[in-house]
């Protein structure tokens, strides 16, 4: 099916998709060199998911992002020194070194943190769409989690409360086939994560999520719905992992025909495609593309490199409010509106 | 003024505080309509209407994880565990996301989490526990346990205007068995001061909740006896008033550590071990506690009576450091 999009478009979502993949790559070097510690997680051929999805946000709504959701935090205006600095546990990460990998928030930006018992975000998203409601804004969350996520009690319960309360919010799932070695067959007995969303009473859609396009027409239409007090949808972006859980994972478990039919359908090869075919971006204009995204990357590792590891005097601050401003050698992060 | 309960005075603490501040809602179970399991929301949702009085399904982390998201966007939400048992079943909210938002990423997350606490009515080994301690051990989370009405009013209201997340304990035992006339004025009493509940020189009890009563019922005893007890209401746990705790052994030299929680791993644990460091010169008896013993909350009233602490047990424990 060919679809149309315009040059402007076409060319953010194709930047932010190559900008995910281009960080995420770095990112994986610099742990390889011993320079990041811990987990390191990617999104590795989802890269449509969150950039189809994310760049419909208004200033005013509010992302979820989960760990394979990189674009999100850089298009909802995270800096991208900023998230190596914090993968990096420097003191000009987000956290400051409390946290890593891809556990950021910023309420500037509108990014809220998920935390690793996955689907725990998924609560604590409803309770941002709720005070969309409460104050009658008329904004939107959208949250973002795995196909793991989908077993975990907590979602369901913030299913069936999205559900109930009619909440501005849009529930996508990453469905990249495992969560860390175990497959969705042994997740679920039915086939798709619709399967399991569709009784709590609102629209679930299976989508294809290597096609960017494909997310950004049903987030759209999800996002209206919301905006117009509707309530819910969900949408099952169907994928695939194309890395291990994490980057000490080698994913063995996998079988290696699954990557190689898996890897012809790269999202953002094909949106190439899409574009060059329908002449909305030429040859030589996705390869500018190619040389910006390299460039920032380098310039976001290098200037990360020079950010300072945090003070072990910061220990203690801001456990509580009152252990925070008064306290601190440096500026904190600070909430917004309490 | 006229006189109001315990539960009458959480009541007036949170209504007036909802009057005061739009960005304040309750959520929880059955707390519209019905207005709550002990009617402590009764003509609540008649005033507040249903967008600030919400009844939510029976889903504590669902509801526990909606007011963590609603506070992070800047409302004031305060949410009602139908008991304190049932904290149990939404600890990965409260204890992964509440507790470390602020520490993380500099998310604060104002909010009230409260609900009925506690044994003496026959509630059985789910309606009756004190499961302050996994809490107390969470840094980030601020935890109350008020003793009298006027505490309860004070403290529920400082509780409400703190900007971390509070635990809020209230003893259902106390709900409708104390009463209290409050102040005329608009008043919160600060989290982390700790009350002097009787003044005494002899033995110093250091409680909490409904202990409070058990203490000073001991100490009327132990006055005909001769033996002046001064009793310690610590009001909260986190923020903890040590410089009272340590005050009142350096005066009295003799100190019972009373709590309704289990022994193992209570409260007492941590009071003792910072009475041992900070004021050991002072003691002239070994630090002695009184607690309910190491199993679950029994329902047969016999059973109850045996678990639950007695102010014969703290009479006890007070002619022990006497004679020791």
């Amino acid at each position: 099916m060919m679809q149309t999009v315009s040059g402007e478009l076409g060319s953010r979502l194709l930047y932010y998709m190559k900008f995910m993949r281009e960080l995420e790559h770095r990112i994986e070097k610099l742990y390889r060199q011993g320079k990041i510690v811990g987990g390191v997680f990617f999104g590795r051929g989802q890269e449509a998911i969150s950039a189809g999805s994310a760049i419909l946000t208004e200033p005013g709504d509010v992302v979820c992002p989960s760990h394979r959701d990189l674009a999100a935090f850089l298009i909802r205006g995270m800096e991208p020194w900023v998230i190596v600095a914090h993968y990096l546990g420097r003191r000009d990460g987000p956290t400051r070194g409390r946290d890593g990998n891809t556990h950021m928030g910023s309420l500037k930006h509108h990014i809220i943190s998920y935390i690793s018992s996955m689907a725990a975000i998924v609560p604590v998203a409803n309770g941002v769409a709720f005070s969309f409601q409460y104050r009658k804004q008329s904004n939107v969350v959208l949250c973002y989690f795995g196909d793991g996520a989908t077993s975990r009690g907590e979602w369901h319960e913030a299913m069936n409360f999205g559900a109930v309360f009619k909440l501005p919010i849009v529930y996508i799932c990453n469905n990249n086939q495992y969560a860390y070695s175990t497959p969705v067959s042994r997740q679920m007995a039915v086939a798709h994560i619709t399967d399991r969303a569709s009784g709590y009473g609102f629209p679930c859609h299976r989508v294809d999520g290597n096609d960017v396009l494909a997310v950004h027409e049903a987030t759209k239409e999800a996002m209206a719905r919301a905006r117009r007090g509707e309530g819910p949808t969900l949408l099952e972006c169907e994928t695939f992992r194309m890395s291990g859980h994490s980057a000490h994972d080698g994913a063995e478990y996998v079988p290696k025909e699954l990557f190689e039919q898996w890897a012809r359908k790269c999202p953002i090869a094909r949106f190439e495609k899409v574009l060059l075919e329908a002449s909305v971006l030429s040859r030589a204009e996705i390869e500018q593309i190619d040389q910006r995204v390299e460039a920032e990357v380098e310039e976001a590792v290098r200037r990360a490199e020079l950010s300072p590891y945090p003070d072990p005097a910061e220990l203690l601050l801001n456990v509580f409010a009152d252990t925070s401003e008064k306290q601190s050698p440096i500026a904190l992060p600070k909430a917004e509106g309490n | 003024m006229p006189e109001l309960t315990y539960l009458e005075a959480i009541r007036e603490g949170i209504w007036e505080e909802m009057e005061r501040d739009d960005r304040v809602f309750m959520l929880g179970e059955d707390i519209g309509a019905y207005g709550g399991a002990f009617k402590l929301s009764a003509g609540m949702l008649e005033h507040f209407g249903p967008r600030r009085i919400v009844d939510t399904p029976l889903a504590e982390n669902a509801f526990l994880g909606a007011a963590i998201g609603a506070a992070m966007m800047g409302l004031r939400p305060i949410v009602e565990l139908q008991f304190a048992d049932f904290i149990t079943t939404a600890y990965d909210q409260i204890v992964n996301y509440a507790a470390k938002a602020r520490y993380r990423w500099g998310a604060g997350i104002p909010m009230v989490i409260r609900g009925p606490a506690g044994g003496g009515v026959h509630g059985g080994p789910f309606h009756s526990n004190n499961p302050e301690m996994p809490f107390v051990h969470t840094p980030g989370l601020k935890v109350v346990v008020p003793a009298s009405a006027c505490d309860a009013k004070g403290l529920i209201k400082a509780a409400i205007r703190d900007p971390d997340p509070v635990l809020f304990f209230e003893h259902k035992l106390l709900y409708r068995r104390i009463k209290e006339e409050m102040p005329r004025e608009d008043f919160v009493v600060p989290l982390g001061k700790a009350r002097i509940a009787r003044a005494g020189k002899d033995v110093s009890v250091i409680t909490y909740g409904a202990m409070v009563f058990v203490a000073l019922e001991a100490a009327e005893a132990l006055a005909r006896e001769g033996l002046d007890v001064e009793v310690i209401d610590l009001r909260c746990l986190v923020p903890l008033d040590e410089a009272a705790v340590l005050g009142s052994v350096r005066k009295t030299n003799r100190v019972i550590l009373l709590h309704e929680d289990t022994r193992s791993g209570g409260f007492a644990g941590e009071l003792a071990a910072r009475i041992a460091q900070h004021a050991f010169a002072y003691l002239e008896a070994p630090v002695m506690r009184v607690t309910a013993p190491d199993c679950p909350v029994p329902f047969s009233a016999p059973l109850e009576e045996a678990f639950l602490p007695q102010a014969k047990d703290v009479i006890e424990a007070a002619r022990q450091l006497k004679a020791y």
